[in-house]
Order: C-alpha cells, then structure tokens, then sequence
C-alpha cells in the first residue's frame, strides 16, 4: 500500500513552486501594493497577497489604472506591483510615459499568451506585441521560459526598478505556465 | 442675489477649494485643472500631469493608500475622468477615507479646442460615482457647495467626488515645471523628506 501510494505520488506533477518563490522576492524588495487584474497564470501569487495583512491587493478595471496606481504609490513613498497579462500590456501603452518621463520605478510582472503552444489566434497580436511595445515605450524588458529561473528574474527586475527609478517588466513565458487548449477541454 | 443658473469660474473653484491648504496633497489632471491649480500657486505637494491622460484620480488612490493620514485631492477635468470611468469602480472598491475627487465640469475638452464632452449631452459623472458605490458623490453649481467640498477634502471623513458645472471659458496658462523627475522628487521630498532622495 505504501509502495503504491509512495509511486502515485512520484506520478502526480509537482505544484509549481515559482509563484511562491515570486512571492518571497517581492516581500523581501517590500512591496506593499499589489494591482492587478486577475490572470490563472498570477492567482498562486494573488492568493499568497490577498493572505497578506501588510500589502493590499487592488483589483483594477484595466491594467493602465494600475500604472497610475503604482505612481501614486511611488509619490507616497511605497513600493507596488502590477500583475497583468500580455494583453493587459496593450491597455498600459501611453499611461507608461508616466513612470518613463517622471524616472519613477514601476514592477510589471507580465503572464504570457500568444507566445508558445498557443491556441487560441486572437492572443497572437497582443502576445507577440508585448515585448516591442513595452520597449518601445522605454520599459526595460526580461523574459523568462524556465521555471527555475523565475525568482531569480524578478529578483533582478525588481532590484533594477527601485534602485534606478525605471520601469520594468519580466514575461513569463508559456512554456513556464503551460500552454492552454480549449479546443481539448470542449471535446471532453 | 447673484444669478443661480450663472456657471462657477473655473479658477474660484479651484482658489477655494485650495484655500488654507496646509499639508493637502494635490493631484492636478491634464489640461486647464492642471494651469488653474498652478496658478492658485505652485507647490512642493502639487503633481500637477502634463500627460497620463485618465490616470489623475488613480494616482490619487495610490497616494491615499500609501499617505492614509494624510489628505489627498484630485483636481481633474470631465474629459479626463470621462476617459477612465472605470476607476471609479475600482476606487469605490478600495474607498479610502482621505481621498476627494473634484472634477472641474466645464463639457468641453477645452485643449483640443472646446469639441463637447459626454457630459454635454447630460452624462451624470456623479450619478456614475453613486452607482460605482461612492456615497459622497453630488453635483455642484454653487460657491457655498464648493466651500463644503473643501472641507470636505481637509477633513476626510470618506472617498467623496463632486462634479463641478464650470463656464467654458479659456484662461491664461500657468505653468508648473513640466520636468517630471523635478515634479516627482520635490513632491516625494516635501512629503518624506530627505530620505526620498536615498530610496
């Protein structure tokens, strides 16, 4: 029995331990503002915050409130996180001249879609408009595909943010969250 | 007795709604809300936008939660809170006590050459705060309901918003400093102090 349960157990795949690694980080940098609209690939992360009785998570209507947000928070003196989805990232576009133009730190910690084994076409513009979109916009840029490597990438984007008053993104790529199929679920 | 159905002058309001501010904290949107602020006098605690069209009223979130004793006001347009109606949600959501929204209703988006706004056609921004949950939300039309709105705005008893009704009228422009990082940091050190320029 024990053997069994032992080899079921070996079997199962691991609960990804990056959004708590994610979480930690930020705690450490101090961050005490969470913005965000609601993302599967975030609510590990958002479910860790929402626990926390020291930051206050703010659900936006769109991402780019969320940008004016964390300016506020800067101007106040704390220190924030916006959690969104590429898509959200095309909502963002002009208010990001906020934190370019005033050298204001601003954490964007973006979840992928039209990026690897997508399947659903219309995440494709968006998804593969992302990263020139943010750099377009002045927004310093990490990407990031292996697991292993998430909390050291946020580490040194957050690090990068609040030590040179810069906006900057880390992507988390499809191939760390896992690549959806709809078309699979709808058959079952 | 003064006409009731004159429209308020844009730089009154904003004159009386900045009188005796003392440690008021001000968030100046895009446009003339922008130059009449600036030309009740340029301040430290003043961040007046010269872009970031829509975001006016959630960096004041932002501030009022990370500054919970302190008092924070927004001072905006209609075409600017027009352009972000969802904030109003999110900000009724949060609802923090020390958070006042004026938006300085003129129903004209007066920087591009006076085009009519939404609220023209008789958009009720402050029904629209009511619905979003904002209790405190009321049309203004006269000097003594703009005096209560300051008092309001100091005391901070509750998230409050008021829509305006100004006369569409074009000012002189006074300018703050259009260098941001000069706006952010003296803004961040009047409010911190010398510590800002170190974090």
């Amino acid at each position: 029995m024990a053997e069994a349960a032992k080899s079921r157990a070996e079997a199962a795949p691991a609960l990804p331990t990056w959004p708590d690694e994610i979480y930690r980080v930020l705690k450490d940098v101090g961050i005490r503002q969470v913005a965000m609209v609601p993302d599967a690939g975030h609510s590990r992360l958002i479910r860790s915050f929402e626990a926390d009785p020291e930051t206050r998570v703010v659900t936006l209507t769109t991402e780019e409130e969320g940008v004016a947000m964390l300016a506020g928070a800067w101007l106040g003196g704390e220190r924030g996180v916006l959690l969104l989805q590429s898509s959200g990232v095309g909502n963002c576009i002009n208010m990001l001249s906020l934190p370019v133009i005033c050298h204001m730190p601003l954490l964007m910690i973006v979840t992928m879609r039209g990026d690897w084994g997508e399947f659903n076409p219309w995440q494709i513009p968006m998804g593969q408009g992302t990263r020139p979109s943010l750099e377009a916009m002045g927004v310093i840029v990490n990407k990031v595909d292996e697991p292993d490597l998430v909390a050291s990438t946020v580490q040194g984007a957050a690090n990068l943010a609040f030590n040179t008053w810069k906006p900057v993104a880390v992507l988390i790529g499809q191939r760390v969250l896992g690549a959806k199929n709809f078309k699979e679920l709808a058959r079952k | 007795m003064s006409n009731p159905n004159a429209l308020l002058h844009r730089r009154d309001v904003v004159n009386e709604l900045l009188r005796d501010r003392a440690d008021l904290l001000v968030i100046a949107g895009l446009g003339a809300p922008n130059w009449d602020v600036s030309a009740a006098g340029d301040h430290p605690n003043n961040f007046p936008l010269w872009g970031a069209m829509g975001g006016a009223s959630m960096i004041g979130l932002g501030l009022a939660l990370a500054q919970p004793k302190r008092k924070v006001l927004v001072i905006t347009g209609d075409g600017e809170m027009l352009m972000n109606v969802g904030s109003l949600a999110t900000i009724a959501v949060e609802a923090p006590k020390n958070l006042t929204i004026a938006v300085l209703d003129n129903e004209r988006f007066g920087e591009t050459g006076m085009q009519k706004t939404h609220t023209a056609s008789g958009v009720d921004l402050a029904a629209i705060a009511t619905a979003s949950g904002i209790r405190t939300s009321r049309i203004i039309r006269t000097m003594a309901e703009v005096t209560e709105l300051r008092d309001l705005a100091h005391e901070g008893r509750g998230t409050a918003f008021a829509q305006i009704k100004i006369n569409p009228e074009a000012l002189v422009f006074v300018m703050p400093p259009a260098d941001g990082v000069i706006l952010t940091t003296r803004f961040r050190q009047s409010l911190l102090g010398d510590e800002a320029l170190f974090n």
